[in-house]
């Protein structure tokens, strides 16, 4: 399958120049062009901000929602129809500032979704304030004397709730990303993908040098089935590393779950209410059960 | 004591006692042998101690609103008398161990008689079978037989150990030998009226009732995060998930519980966001998502008293302007206020159906009242029980918000048909893709308000009752149904009729008409500020003139409307 299909053709795209996004968007759609997946079965979900835009600039089914909630209707999506193949995709600020419960607890959840997160450590649609993986001491009009918050590990955090996949990619690399995004829609459960993404517009700190100079690859001998390991290179501050970090395949979906309690695989649409055991249900009543 | 017709008993007792246990015994027996039963618990917020009541009304007609009389109290802990001797008479007989509320006691206030429930109970071997031994007693004063209350008592503990089926059976035949000792010395003279008919009626709980109206109405979908007096709703449907294909999930917070829902219809679910006031709050912003989206969206609203935390545990009517006008933006919604447990189911139904149609929020707004009171009423009818499904499968050139005549666009779902189903937050295109077009922009604000047009296609006319030669109407709305009804009955004048509201929004436009021919016209809410009467004045321009209003967390006694009613009439 040509990733073409997914291109909308002639678009006004909202990005700035030579933002990462654009080569997150190609790696993404490159990654589910080689995995032949149909626009038609594909549902990309986003929060609000620039990277939530990112939908909107595929052919394809969208939910863009509100800030900082995308997971949730990403996961009922797929649970409703676990034949679709759903991405849930935004920014940092979106992911883990404004939707940080929501984080954790589809990480507990463990759907079968894909959860793309573009971090730049800065908000840029409104214009520059720190985000939740800012460094230390970045200064911005809001955080005047340097940002004192301690960053936002997502990759730590989700190993310490033993997420089912943990990756992170960095967007100045489109074929390893691409890479990476492959395992992480083929795994089954929840994966994420942290995107380390340049803004060349507010973050003068983290520049696509910066991160080239300050990343990594995990080596081919790195084993991402060690969970202590995997924390371990999830802390690490000198250098930053790249790669799949973390893999539990030992874990049932969401889906699973709440298809083995309802008895049932499939899509809610087709779902037709059974009067006949309604009826039974309501006249359980008459015996004073 | 001699009650025709009609008792009003209260259980009263600590949280983590049992008082549950003997109104759940009770109220199924009573109804076994043909006894209407209504009841209806006040509680405090917390597990063990306060004191907790629950009042049964034992009647030959169906009588399904609260009274403040009461004809027998019985207490089963120390502090239960004192919860309630403001409602006591010289003629409320007390049921009460002696031993245990002798410092509460005032024997000249009411006619106490002692019945050691505990003492009894720990004869038997443990005092946790004190409320059988009051389930025992109350019973025999109704002249039920011991072999029908035995059976189920056994049948009711059957999953236990033999001894603990034992020492019940002990408990209440020991309770049972008290009450009919009472029964025959005429301290205690009651003549209800039975009717087999009732064996066949159903007891249920508004709970249910909202529960099973939404299975009706296809729900396969609940994220819920529990909160009283919502949750209910969340146990019931989590409870038959297997039976009916549901997806039931306990999501982190109120907000995930509403995107998940969005997410769920989007993708094809017929899905309910239930909760009260806090945590409906804080699905305001997804609900204004639905609103943009055009998403189906059915809201189970359970009212308690606020602000705030408020009293967790109790009823109020105070948010009804907070789904009126929650959500940022102008979109159109339905809001449906059953008056009785009938009315949950059918509604609950219909807000399945009609919030697909109309591709808008419908609420189905209750309260705590109406969620937690049971009573026996004939099986539902089922003929018109479907879901309408209002889906289509798209073809490669569906447009999710194409402009059409009626507002209404085809409504697509992802991965059905050959066409991508775009929905945006932002406003946006008929593709459904981002838009800064002004033109467009107002185009889609009108294309989304025309659907209330279609609400009000199918709007529910409001009931009057009894009939159309009044002079003083009634208007109330929700919950306050059958109290308001009762009341009426009893003040026994023809003069006075009740117009009940079961969609508060949008108005009949017969409101206005209803209310011109009266020379009188009275509100009843249980709320501070009558919101109700602000909305009525808001569309018809009519201020109602006389307002019964309650908030101090109880619900409505028939009593209190009478009393309220004749102020006003004399």
């Amino acid at each position: 399958m040509d990733a073409k299909e997914f291109d909308m053709g002639k678009i006004d795209i909202a990005w700035c120049p030579g933002c990462g996004n654009y080569a997150i968007l190609k790696a993404l759609k490159k990654a589910l062009a080689e995995l032949e997946i149909s626009p038609t079965n594909l549902v990309l979900v986003s929060g609000i901000g620039q990277a939530a835009k990112a939908p909107h600039y595929f052919r394809t089914n969208l939910f863009n929602g509100l800030h900082g909630r995308a997971l949730s209707p990403a996961v009922a999506i797929k649970a409703s129809n676990p034949s679709l193949t759903v991405i849930a995709e935004s920014g940092d600020g979106d992911m883990y500032g404004e939707g940080g419960n929501h984080f954790l607890h589809t990480i507990r959840r463990n759907p079968d979704i894909t959860n793309i997160v573009h971090n730049n450590m800065v908000y840029g649609l409104t214009k520059g304030q720190a985000s939740p993986t800012s460094q230390k001491g970045f200064k911005t009009p809001v955080q005047l004397n340097g940002v004192y918050l301690e960053p936002f590990t997502p990759l730590a955090a989700a190993i310490a709730l033993d997420a089912s996949f943990v990756a992170r990619a960095f967007a100045g690399d489109i074929e390893q990303t691409k890479e990476i995004f492959k395992k992480a829609i083929t795994h089954k459960g929840y994966a994420l993908v942290d995107v380390f993404q340049p803004c060349v517009t507010f973050n003068r700190i983290n520049t696509h040098q910066w991160f080239k100079d300050n990343t990594y690859y995990l080596e081919d001998t790195y084993d991402p089935h060690n969970r202590v390991e995997a924390f371990k290179k999830a802390i690490e501050t000198d250098k930053l590393p790249l790669g799949v970090f973390y893999i539990n395949s030992n874990k049932k979906t969401f889906e699973e779950n709440v298809n083995a309690n309802r008895k049932s695989n499939e899509a809610l649409y087709k779902y037709e209410v059974d009067t006949g055991k309604l009826r039974n249900l309501i006249d359980q009543f008459k015996d004073a059960n | 004591m001699n009650r025709k017709d009609d008792v009003s008993i209260v259980l009263c007792g600590q949280a983590g006692m049992g008082i549950q246990t003997v109104e759940f015994l009770l109220t199924r027996i009573l109804k076994l042998v043909g006894y209407n039963v209504f009841a209806t618990k006040e509680y405090m917020s917390r597990i063990r101690g306060g004191a907790n009541s629950t009042q049964i009304r034992v009647s030959s007609f169906p009588a399904r609103a609260p009274v403040n009389r009461i004809d027998i109290l019985a207490g089963l802990n120390k502090g239960s008398i004192r919860h309630l001797e403001k409602r006591t008479t010289p003629e409320t007989i007390v049921l009460a161990e002696e031993a245990i509320v002798k410092d509460e006691l005032q024997k000249d206030k009411y006619r106490f008689i002692d019945v050691p429930f505990t003492k009894t109970a720990e004869e038997i071997g443990n005092a946790v079978y004190s409320n059988v031994v009051a389930t025992g007693a109350i019973a025999a004063l109704f002249g039920i037989e011991l072999k029908t209350i035995v059976d189920y008592i056994r049948k009711h503990f059957s999953n236990k150990t033999e001894e603990i089926i034992t020492n019940n059976t002990k408990a209440v035949e020991a309770g049972f030998s008290r009450g009919v000792q009472l029964a025959g010395s005429g301290e205690i003279e009651i003549s209800i009226r039975n009717d087999a008919t009732i064996r066949e009626q159903i007891l249920l709980s508004g709970g249910d009732a909202v529960s099973m109206g939404a299975i009706g109405g296809g729900c396969n979908f609940i994220a819920a995060y529990p909160m009283s007096p919502s949750t209910p709703v969340l146990t019931f449907l989590s409870q038959h998930s297997a039976d009916f294909g549901i997806i039931a999930e306990q999501a982190e917070d109120e907000i995930a519980a509403m995107n998940m829902a969005l997410g769920a219809w989007y993708a094809g679910g017929r899905a309910i966001a239930s909760s009260s006031g806090g945590g409906f709050a804080l699905m305001i912003e997804g609900l204004s998502l639905a609103g943009m989206l055009e998403l189906p969206i059915v809201i189970h609203l359970a009212q308690r008293p606020a602000p705030a935390t408020g009293l967790p545990t109790r009823t109020e009517q105070a948010d009804l302007e907070l789904a009126l006008y929650a959500g940022h933006g102008e979109f159109p919604r339905a809001i449906f206020a059953p008056g009785n447990l009938e009315e949950a189911f059918y509604l609950t139904h219909k807000a399945f159906n009609l919030a697909d149609k109309s591709q808008s929020p419908v609420f189905v707004l209750t309260d705590q009242f109406l969620i937690d009171s049971y009573y026996n009423t004939a099986t539902f009818d089922l003929s018109g029980i479907k879901a309408e499904k209002h889906i289509i499968k798209t073809s490669k050139e569906y447009k999710r918000y194409e402009l059409t005549e009626s507002g209404i666009s085809a409504r697509g779902i992802p991965g059905y048909g050959e066409g991508l189903v775009v929905l945006d937050s932002d406003e946006h295109d008929e593709e459904g893709h981002i838009t800064e077009d002004l033109e467009l922009r107002k185009k889609m604000v009108e294309k989304r308000l025309k659907k209330l047009e279609l609400i009000k296609q199918e709007i529910i006319r409001p009931e009057l009752w009894p009939g159309e030669n009044y002079e003083t109407i009634v208007v109330c709305w929700g919950s306050t149904y059958n109290a308001v009804r009762e009341a009426i009955e009893r003040l026994g004048r023809k003069d006075v009729a009740m117009l009940h509201f079961k969609q508060v929004y949008p108005l009949h436009n017969e409101t206005s008409n209803y209310l011109k021919k009266a020379k009188k016209t009275v509100i009843v809410e249980n709320n501070a500020t009558c919101q109700f009467g602000k909305l009525i004045r808001l569309h018809t321009g009519i201020e109602i003139e006389e307002k019964i209003l309650k908030y101090d967390g109880l619900p409505f006694a028939v009593e209190e409307i009478i009393e309220g009613l004749q102020k006003i009439l004399d």
